[in-house]
C-alpha cells in the first residue's frame, strides 16, 4: 500500500520566537526553519514500514510556499519515494489544510496517512483528526506504536494516565507522538540523490476549495513576564521563603 | 445562545477539569448543557447533574461510547450540534482526539486550548509553545473549541441539573478498543495537583525519582518530569510536562535537575510559585524560577525531604 505524510514547514523548535512590536504576529524574517519535529516521526515511520515490507510506496507532501520544498527534499532525502507541493503564499487554516489533503487522497487512494499530532508553530493539533473525519477514516491519534496487519492497524495512543490500543480498519489516519520512533539522518549521497526524487507542484486553484480562513487573527502578544526571582543559598532559606513570603507551604 | 460542554471522565469519576470548562462556558454566557457519553456511567451523569449553573445533563450511556473513541463520539455530538452556538470540550486528550472531528463534519474551524474568553467569538491562545499569545475572532456560525482547564477556576458542584437520557447509539464501526495500560498511581493527578514537583536528566535514572516520592507525599505533590526524563526511559510518559506533554498550573512546582528548555516552560510556566533546584549557575530554568538553588539535587532532596 501508499502512505502520504503530510509535512509542515516551521520554524526551527530551538528558536525563541519573538512576537512582532505592531502585534501583528511572530516575526518570521531569517528566522531558521526546519520539518516540524512530529512530521519527522512521521516521515520516519512511513520509512519503517516499507522497510519492513509493509508499505510499497511513501509520497511527502506539503502545502505552502516553494520554500517548503526544502523539507520535501528532506523527507526524500530521508526515504521518501515522491513528494507534492501544494503551492500557497497564504497561511492555510487546519481546515482547508485537511480538505486540500483530502484531494490528495482521493487520488492517490494511500492505505494510511501519517501526520504529526501537531504542529510547533500553530499548537492545533486539528489536521490529522480533521482529514479523518472528512475522508471517513478511522485515526490512531498520539500514536507511540503502530502496527499493520490482516487490513487493520493496530495503534498505542498515548492518553493521559497511560496508553490505549485501538484496532482500525485501514484505509486509517495515524497522528505521531514524540515517542514513536527516533527520525534517523539524511545521509549525503541520500541528499544528493533526493535532488532527482519527482517533486510535483500544484496550484491550490487546481482543488477548487476557498481557503478564505474562517478565524481572524486579532493580535499576537508576547506571554505575561515573569518577576525575576532570587536565589536561595540554602535548603532552610528556601523552605522558609516559600512558608514566609510565597505562603506555598504550610 | 447555548453552549454544549463535554464531560472528560473514566465511565466512574467525572474529571474536575470539567468544572473548569464549565466556567468558560458561563464567561461566554448562555444556557450550559453537559454530554456524558459512555458506558455504565450513572455515577458520572449524578456528579454532572451537580455541576453549577449547567441546565441539562444529556446522558449517553451506551456500549458505543464505552472507551470514547473518536469515530463514535464525534458522530454522536455531531447529531446534537444543531441546538448549540457553542461546543467545548476540555483539551486533554479525548477532547483533542475527537472535537476535531466535530468541527470538520460542521465545516468549521476549531479553536484549540483556549485561556480566556474575550467574547462569544473572541478568545485567547497560546501558540509557538505559549511564547506568544494569540487573540482570535472566529467567524463560524458555530464555535468548536477545546479550553486549556488550568487557566480557568472551577465552578461550584451545588447544582442541580435535570437529566435527559439519549437513546442514540452512533457506531461507525471503524474502529475498535483493544486494551489499556494505565499507570498506577496513588497522588494526585498531574494535572490537578496544587503542588508538582519535577525530575530532569538530572536525576540520572529512574531508581532516583524515589528521592522526589517523599517530598511528594509531604506536600501532597504530584511528580512530573521533564521530555528527556521520561525519553531516558526514567519514567512513563504520561509524567511529561512540555508542550507535548501535560499543562499545569499548580501553586508550586518545584522543578529538580531541569534545565528549563522552550518545551518544558510550555507545560509549567504559569504556575503561581517556581522552584528550581540545579547544579549549573546558567540553567535557563533560574529565569523563571521565583527561587532558585543552586545545588547538586543528591544532596538538596534528602535535606529537603527532612526538613519539611
Amino acid at each position: 500500500m501508499k502512505i502520504l505524510v503530510p509535512i509542515k514547514r516551521v520554524i526551527d523548535y530551538n528558536v525563541k520566537v519573538r512576537v512582532k512590536a505592531d502585534q501583528s504576529n511572530v516575526d518570521l524574517a531569517n528566522v531558521k526553519m526546519a520539518i516540524n519535529p512530529f512530521c519527522e516521526i512521521a516521515v520516519e515511520e512511513a520509512i519503517r514500514l516499507k522497510e519492513a515490507g509493509v508499505a510499497t510506496e511513501v509520497i511527502a507532501v506539503s502545502i505552502g510556499e516553494k520554500s517548503c520544498q526544502e523539507q520535501l527534499r528532506t523527507a526524500l532525502a530521508l526515504g521518501a519515494d515522491r513528494a507534492i507541493q501544494i503551492d500557497t503564499d497564504q497561511e492555510v487554516e487546519s481546515l482547508n489544510v485537511a480538505k486540500l489533503l483530502q484531494k490528495v487522497v482521493d487520488e492517490e487512494q494511500p492505505g494510511l496517512v501519517i501526520l504529526g499530532k501537531q504542529s510547533i508553530d500553530s499548537d492545533n493539533n486539528q489536521t490529522g483528526q480533521m482529514l479523518a473525519a472528512l475522508t471517513g477514516m478511522p485515526q490512531g491519534t498520539f500514536a507511540s506504536k503502530v502496527e499493520v496487519a490482516d487490513n487493520k492497524v493496530a495503534v498505542t495512543r498515548e492518553v493521559d494516565g497511560g496508553l490505549q490500543t485501538v484496532a482500525l480498519n485501514l484505509p486509517a489516519i495515524v497522528t505521531t507522538d514524540l515517542r514513536l520512533n527516533e527520525p534517523r539522518y539524511a545521509k549525503l549521497p541520500d541528499i544528493m540523490k533526493a535532488k532527482r526524487k519527482p517533486l510535483d507542484v500544484k496550484s491550490t486553484a487546481d482543488f477548487g476549495i476557498d481557503l478564505t480562513p474562517r478565524t481572524k487573527l486579532l493580535k499576537v502578544t508576547p506571554p505575561a513576564e515573569r518577576e525575576a526571582g532570587i536565589k536561595v543559598e540554602s535548603i532552610d532559606e528556601l523552605i522558609n521563603k516559600l512558608k514566609t513570603e510565597a505562603k506555598v507551604i504550610s | 445562545m447555548s453552549i454544549l460542554v463535554y464531560a472528560e471522565h473514566d465511565n466512574n469519576q467525572l474529571k474536575a477539569d470539567t468544572l473548569k470548562t464549565v466556567a468558560a462556558a458561563q464567561q461566554i454566557g448562555g444556557d450550559i448543557d453537559v454530554l456524558v457519553a459512555g458506558e455504565n456511567c450513572q455515577a458520572v451523569v449524578e456528579q454532572a447533574a451537580k455541576i453549577s449553573g449547567v441546565r441539562k445533563v444529556l446522558a449517553a450511556d451506551n456500549a458505543a461510547y464505552a472507551n470514547q473513541l473518536a469515530e463514535n463520539v464525534s458522530l454522536l455530538v455531531t447529531e446534537l450540534a444543531g441546538d448549540y452556538d457553542h461546543i467545548l470540550a476540555t483539551a486533554l486528550t479525548t477532547g483533542k482526539n475527537f472535537m476535531p472531528r466535530v468541527a470538520a463534519v460542521l465545516d468549521v474551524a476549531q479553536v484549540s486550548d483556549i485561556i480566556a474568553v474575550e467574547s462569544a467569538n473572541t478568545f485567547v491562545r497560546p501558540i509557538y509553545a505559549g511564547n506568544a499569545i494569540a487573540t482570535v475572532e472566529s467567524q463560524d456560525s458555530k464555535k468548536v473549541i477545546t479550553v486549556r482547564a488550568t487557566a480557568f477556576d472551577a465552578v461550584a458542584t451545588d447544582g442541580s441539573a435535570e437529566v435527559v437520557n439519549l437513546d442514540q447509539a452512533t457506531d461507525a464501526q471503524t474502529s475498535s478498543h483493544v486494551s489499556d495500560e494505565f499507570t498506577e498511581s496513588e497522588r494526585p493527578d498531574l494535572g490537578a495537583a496544587n503542588v508538582v514537583i519535577s525530575g530532569g536528566r538530572g536525576m540520572q535514572n529512574g531508581d532516583n525519582f524515589k528521592l522526589l516520592e517523599g517530598i511528594a507525599d509531604k506536600l501532597g505533590a504530584a511528580i512530573g518530569a521533564s521530555r528527556a526524563a521520561v525519553d531516558a526511559g526514567f519514567v512513563p510518559n504520561d509524567m511529561q510536562v512540555g508542550q507535548t506533554g501535560k499543562i499545569v498550573a499548580p501553586d508550586l512546582y518545584i522543578a529538580v535537575g531541569i534545565s528549563g528548555a522552550i518545551q518544558h516552560l510550555a507545560g509549567m510556566k504559569d504556575s503561581k510559585v517556581i522552584v528550581a533546584i540545579n547544579k549549573d549557575p546558567e540553567a535557563p530554568i533560574f529565569q523563571v524560577a521565583d527561587y532558585g538553588l543552586e545545588a547538586d539535587l543528591f544532596d538538596a532532596l534528602p535535606e529537603l525531604e527532612g526538613k519539611l
